[in-house]
């Protein structure tokens, strides 16, 4: 441990949560530019956030301490779990505590909070998004988890730094399996950050929407730390995918000032392809009806298993 | 380039084939099956073509050439212009959900990977895992056959078991030009009965649906 790991898990902390409302707003400016609309600037999600936090609280009368405390834990935990994922560097002071298996759990925790909030209020909005939520993530988690049991066998690790040094090293190559997890990663992400074919984070339409059914009755600043959250996630996401299956340009421990230049700038191209194929993405595919997200989301956890079975097959010959 | 590359890349290329037989299975209009099974064509053709750069066989390249040609643009193609022309319902009915006909699709990898992995212990290992592979591809074809009421999706599922046969020749050293001609020829004339066929059925029945076809075989009454 020494000053420089200190200081850049501080400047990563700080990128994960001070960057996120620009990938938000930059894949919400492509997204718009695609279908012909001129859309907002991509710096409009901060001025959002800020103006959410300079309004006054309206909380319903039936609101329990449990509504007030859970956007803090949801953004405390979603902020925590984004810190713990190598971005453009691998000498972090809290490397050795960052493990896929802690981050599922971290995510898991925010999951459940922000359910418990859409149901503390009693309206039916919050408890049918809340319903939504719940059979997505019995879903999703699984096959999160089994694409984390994958890079496990294939690497020997859980933890994020350890896949990205083996990765570098040239031990993986070209693999099926890592092909399969990404792809299943993929699918999960989705999910997740409720983007298109699972929810339309753009919409209020009452049958459709998950996240926002379970955030309606949030105001001021608690809906500004849930919209953080939820923008916090998405970079999350995007710098977990591009650590593990894209780790070139990443800097290890060991290399100077230039190193982390290099990380730098490659971590930004990084997220900005990933947030530009997520918009692509999100224009040519059209919403999926509900009864389907099983098939979605089971697609992903078959395409994990079969990243385990492919494993064995390579490993056999 | 390394042996390990061309192993890695080999082994890729068919998953990505038996990845379109999931994708198969997992399609729910008639339209988006059809140009599935155009991808997994063409991803079996680009299998054929690098087996044919690291054996150095050249005539692997007129089998990429035929499946790039005949089954990743004729017969979707002829398919398509059939399900337009005698107005089938555009839906693919299935005798199972696709949720448990995925699950069961991985039991048939794991059992055939079981399979071939055992039996095949004296062959080199780009032969062998290129075997599990196809012959995975080739159940999975098997259970579309299976799980579909439609004829026109039930041909898909025999075309893409014949993929996975394609697969499987062209892992495997030294297999004459003349075999694999012959095969895709037979699939192509196979294609124009089913086709003449489909006629048939739809003039009897007002349908494709082969469950018509029990009561005239006297399965049931």
């Amino acid at each position: 441990m020494t000053v420089f790991s200190i200081l850049w898990q501080v400047l990563q902390t700080l990128i994960c949560l001070l960057a996120a409302p620009l990938v938000t707003g930059f894949v919400r400016t492509i997204k718009a530019r695609l279908v012909g609309r001129q859309g907002p600037s991509p710096l409009q999600p901060y001025r959002d956030l800020i103006r959410l936090l300079h309004k006054d609280l309206v909380l319903a009368e039936n609101a329990s301490w449990l509504f007030r405390i859970a956007p803090y834990v949801i953004f405390g935990f979603t902020w925590m779990a984004a810190a713990l994922v190598p971005s453009f560097t691998t000498n972090l002071v809290l490397i050795p505590a960052a493990d896929l298996i802690t981050l599922v759990a971290f995510l898991g925790v925010a999951r459940f909070m922000i359910s418990l909030a859409g149901l503390d209020i009693g309206t039916s909005f919050g408890g049918l998004g809340a319903s939504r939520e719940m059979l997505i993530a019995s879903l999703a988690e699984p096959a999160m988890l089994m694409s984390v049991f994958t890079l496990a066998l294939l690497t020997g690790t859980t933890a994020p730094a350890r896949i990205i040094d083996y990765v570098l090293a040239g031990g993986v190559g070209l693999q099926v399996s890592m092909g399969l997890t990404l792809v299943s990663l993929l699918l999960v992400a989705i999910a997740e950050n409720g983007r298109i074919p699972i929810d339309n984070p753009a919409t209020h339409l009452e049958l459709t929407m998950v996240h926002e059914a379970m955030v309606l009755e949030y105001t001021g600043r608690h809906l500004a730390l849930i919209e953080a959250a939820a923008m916090v996630r998405l970079m999350l996401y995007i710098s977990l995918i591009s650590c593990i299956f894209i780790p070139w340009g990443i800097s290890q421990s060991g290399k100077g000032f230039e190193g982390i230049l290099i990380g730098l700038v490659s971590y930004g191209a990084k997220v900005g392809t990933l947030a530009a194929f997520l918009a692509v993405f999100e224009t040519v595919i059209a919403k999926m009806r509900v009864f389907r997200y099983a098939d979605f989301l089971g697609g992903a956890l078959l395409l994990s298993l079969l990243a385990t079975l492919v494993l064995y097959v390579s490993e056999a010959v | 380039m390394t042996i390990a590359l061309q192993y890695d890349t080999a082994h890729l290329i068919g998953a990505m084939v038996l990845l379109f037989g999931f994708q198969l299975l997992y399609q729910r209009r008639i339209k988006a099956v059809l140009s599935t099974f155009a991808l997994q064509a063409g991803a079996l053709s680009l299998a054929a073509a690098w087996q044919a750069y690291i054996q150095n066989a050249p005539h692997l390249y007129v089998t990429a050439a035929i499946a790039l040609v005949f089954k990743a643009f004729f017969v979707p193609f002829a398919l398509n212009w059939l399900v337009k022309r005698l107005g089938i319902h555009r839906s693919v009915e299935t005798a199972l959900g696709v949720g448990p006909t995925m699950l069961i699709g991985v039991v048939l990898v794991a059992l055939s990977i079981m399979l071939v992995l055992p039996v095949t212990q004296g062959a080199s290992a780009l032969t062998r895992e290129n075997l599990a592979l196809a012959m995975s591809v080739v159940l999975l074809g098997l259970l579309m056959m299976i799980t579909r009421h439609n004829a026109v999706t039930q041909v898909v599922g025999f075309m893409a078991l014949e993929n996975g046969l394609i697969l499987a020749a062209v892992g495997v050293k030294g297999m004459p030009l003349v075999v694999e001609m012959s095969v895709a020829f037979s699939v192509l004339v196979a294609m124009i009965l089913f086709g003449i066929f489909f006629f048939r059925i739809r003039e009897r029945f007002d349908s494709l649906e082969l469950h018509y076809l029990e009561t005239v075989r006297g399965d049931r009454l």
